[in-house]
């Protein structure tokens, strides 16, 4: 039994930053990477179902990045997942999420996993497009925003809460094979221990390219081009500034005023 | 000249609201000669035609079948409009639902896609999208070169919802077969909010991540308590159970409809939270990050520690 959990390695700016010379992206330098804070919780669901099946059922994170993307992985091998896959070719440098939903699905073929957990959507793009459209390209059941999962391994059928607007969950059952993009708060993610990260170094990591796979580059061609990136005008935030004391003083006035006190 | 097709979503037959935003999306890169349909599926669907009927829409394309959530079946409806009408645009609002069909709908389908959309023109005959990035610190333009339909969800709560009457004709379509993978069990609401009433509040102070530690809320309720307003959070605060989920500000939480001054400290304003306040007239945001994203619709801009901004505050009450 297995359950195969692809992650992402997120982006985030620096206070300053620069765009790259073409304007379609910001310049590498000033790009700090962390795991995605959603598949942390895509991680511990699959943990948390593997230590209750009693370590029969075999957890595989899959990443698709550059060298870069390794640290990501591990985290998520430190964590407690089995093995690892990370998949690159620069062909993927502007892949989307449909693009890794076409690398996923040949791995799916590959690793035949009973479940896939992703993260409902990553925190720098929030494109919340990979899991499901991986689901589409397997035909595969599906749910997104899982917020409740109720799940035995091998189980032909699991039972869940997507989590809607305004707090209002709908409890559902799905067909298994299923593909579920796990929302925040499902449950407490663990930290990695200090033996888990040391452990992390040693645990296999396939390295695999799009030829391996038997995809080229024209098969992971994004569905949309990006023409320009641009910050965004900024919105008319009047700063306060001075000591906390004189800001707070402002702040003061300001609600005072704004409360007709 | 070509067809765009909305596609609209109801829960528990009742149409929603972000898919008249939808229209609105839609309408707005209308050509001169384009038809712009609107596609439901629900039990009765000729019962929500009505209301889709506004002003630009040609055509209401009713699909009888179920009110039950299923996103197999929107899928093979997307792909049977996509094999019948060649539309050169689809549109819809990027709900939970939409999180679940539509990018399975556009990848089954090879169609050109992008979600969460916040504006949508046209440059000469491109279509072009604009869209966040980098936990909205950016934006970007994007558009879907040799992509003969493409596919789009749009922000909701950013577009107006479309209204003048219309005089769409309503047609009626077979459900398509579809694998349904699916079954609705029931409805989970929200627990009980325990007098906390962030939607009837005038005045919230909310606190994000940056409070830290579960040690360091209760200082807050105090603050909150002592300056008149109600405390709300973000969504890691009731995640981590130090708030109730009753105070959880943005779009899994709750809107802040009746708020004119919202003092968000230690809040970056990922977009989510933004959904749930960003209209209120009079923000103040505390930050130490000053390229926090939630400093982009702030009326007031503090940028400083929470924690001392707080106690200062509290010396003028």
């Amino acid at each position: 039994m297995k359950i195969l959990v692809p992650v992402k390695q997120i982006a985030s700016l620096d206070d300053q930053f620069e765009m790259r010379d073409d304007g379609r992206d910001v310049d590498e330098d000033y790009l700090e990477k962390d795991l995605n804070e959603f598949d942390h919780f895509s991680v511990e669901e699959a943990l948390l179902i593997k230590e209750a099946a009693g370590d029969e059922v075999e957890v595989v994170v899959a990443i698709v990045g550059d060298d870069d993307a390794d640290d990501a992985l591990r985290t998520a091998l430190a964590k407690g997942a089995d093995r690892g896959i990370r998949v690159w070719d620069d062909a993927l440098a502007n892949a989307d999420g449909t693009s890794i939903a076409r690398i996923l699905a040949k791995l799916v073929e590959r690793e035949k996993p009973d479940m896939v957990f992703t993260g409902a959507q990553s925190s720098d793009f929030g494109s919340a497009t990979t899991g499901m459209a991986l689901a589409g390209l397997l035909g595969w059941p599906h749910a997104a925003v899982v917020s409740n999962l109720e799940y035995k391994p091998g189980a032909s059928s699991a039972t869940l809460r997507r989590e809607l607007e305004g707090g209002l969950e709908e409890v559902m059952t799905i067909k298994c094979p299923a593909v579920l993009s796990i929302q925040l708060g499902i449950n407490q993610p663990r930290y990695a221990s200090l033996r888990g990260i040391k452990q992390a170094k040693q645990k296999p990591v396939d390295e695999l390219s799009l030829d391996d796979l038997g995809l080229d580059a024209s098969d992971v061609a994004p569905a949309f081009n990006v023409r320009k990136m641009y910050a965004p005008q900024r919105g008319k935030a009047e700063l306060i500034t001075g000591s906390a004391a004189e800001q707070a003083a402002r702040l003061a006035q300001i609600i005072k005023e704004i409360r007709g006190m | 000249m070509s067809e765009i097709i909305v596609i609209a979503i109801q829960r528990d037959g009742e149409l929603r609201s972000s898919s008249l935003e939808a229209i609105t999306a839609a309408r707005g890169v209308k050509q001169a000669g384009d038809t712009l349909s609107v596609a439901i599926v629900a039990a009765n669907p000729q019962g929500l035609a009505g209301a889709l009927s506004v002003e630009g829409v040609d055509e209401v394309i009713a699909v009888k079948a179920t009110d039950e959530f299923q996103p197999d079946l929107i899928e093979a409806v997307v792909g049977a409009l996509v094999a019948e009408r060649k539309p050169s645009l689809i549109v819809t609002a990027h709900t939970v639902d939409a999180w679940s069909f539509a990018p399975a709908a556009a990848i089954k389908n090879g169609l050109g896609f992008a979600t969460d959309v916040m504006a949508l023109r046209r440059e000469g005959a491109d279509l072009v999208a604009t869209r966040a990035g980098y936990a909205e610190k950016v934006l970007m333009d994007i558009d879907f070169p040799g992509k003969d339909t493409v596919l789009l969800t749009t922000r909701t709560n950013v577009f107006e919802p479309a209204s003048g009457q219309g005089s769409a004709k309503v047609t009626e379509m077979a459900a398509p077969a579809a694998d349904i993978a699916t079954k609705h069990e029931g409805w989970k609401q929200p627990a009980d909010a325990g007098g906390i009433d962030i939607p009837g509040s005038e005045f919230i102070l909310s606190i994000g991540r940056g409070v830290a530690d579960e040690a360091n809320v209760e200082q807050f309720l105090e603050l909150a308590d002592k300056v008149g307003a109600t405390l709300g959070c973000s969504r890691p605060i009731a995640d981590n159970g130090w708030l109730p989920k009753a105070r959880q500000v943005g779009q899994s939480g709750q809107l802040a409809a009746s708020c004119r001054l919202y003092v968000a400290m230690g809040v970056s304003g990922s977009v989510q939270h933004q959904w749930g306040m960003k209209h209120v007239e009079n923000i103040v945001a505390v930050n130490t990050d000053p390229e926090a994203s939630i400093f982009s619709i702030a009326r007031y801009g503090i940028v400083g520690d929470m924690f001392e901004i707080a106690s200062e505050l509290e010396n003028h009450f």
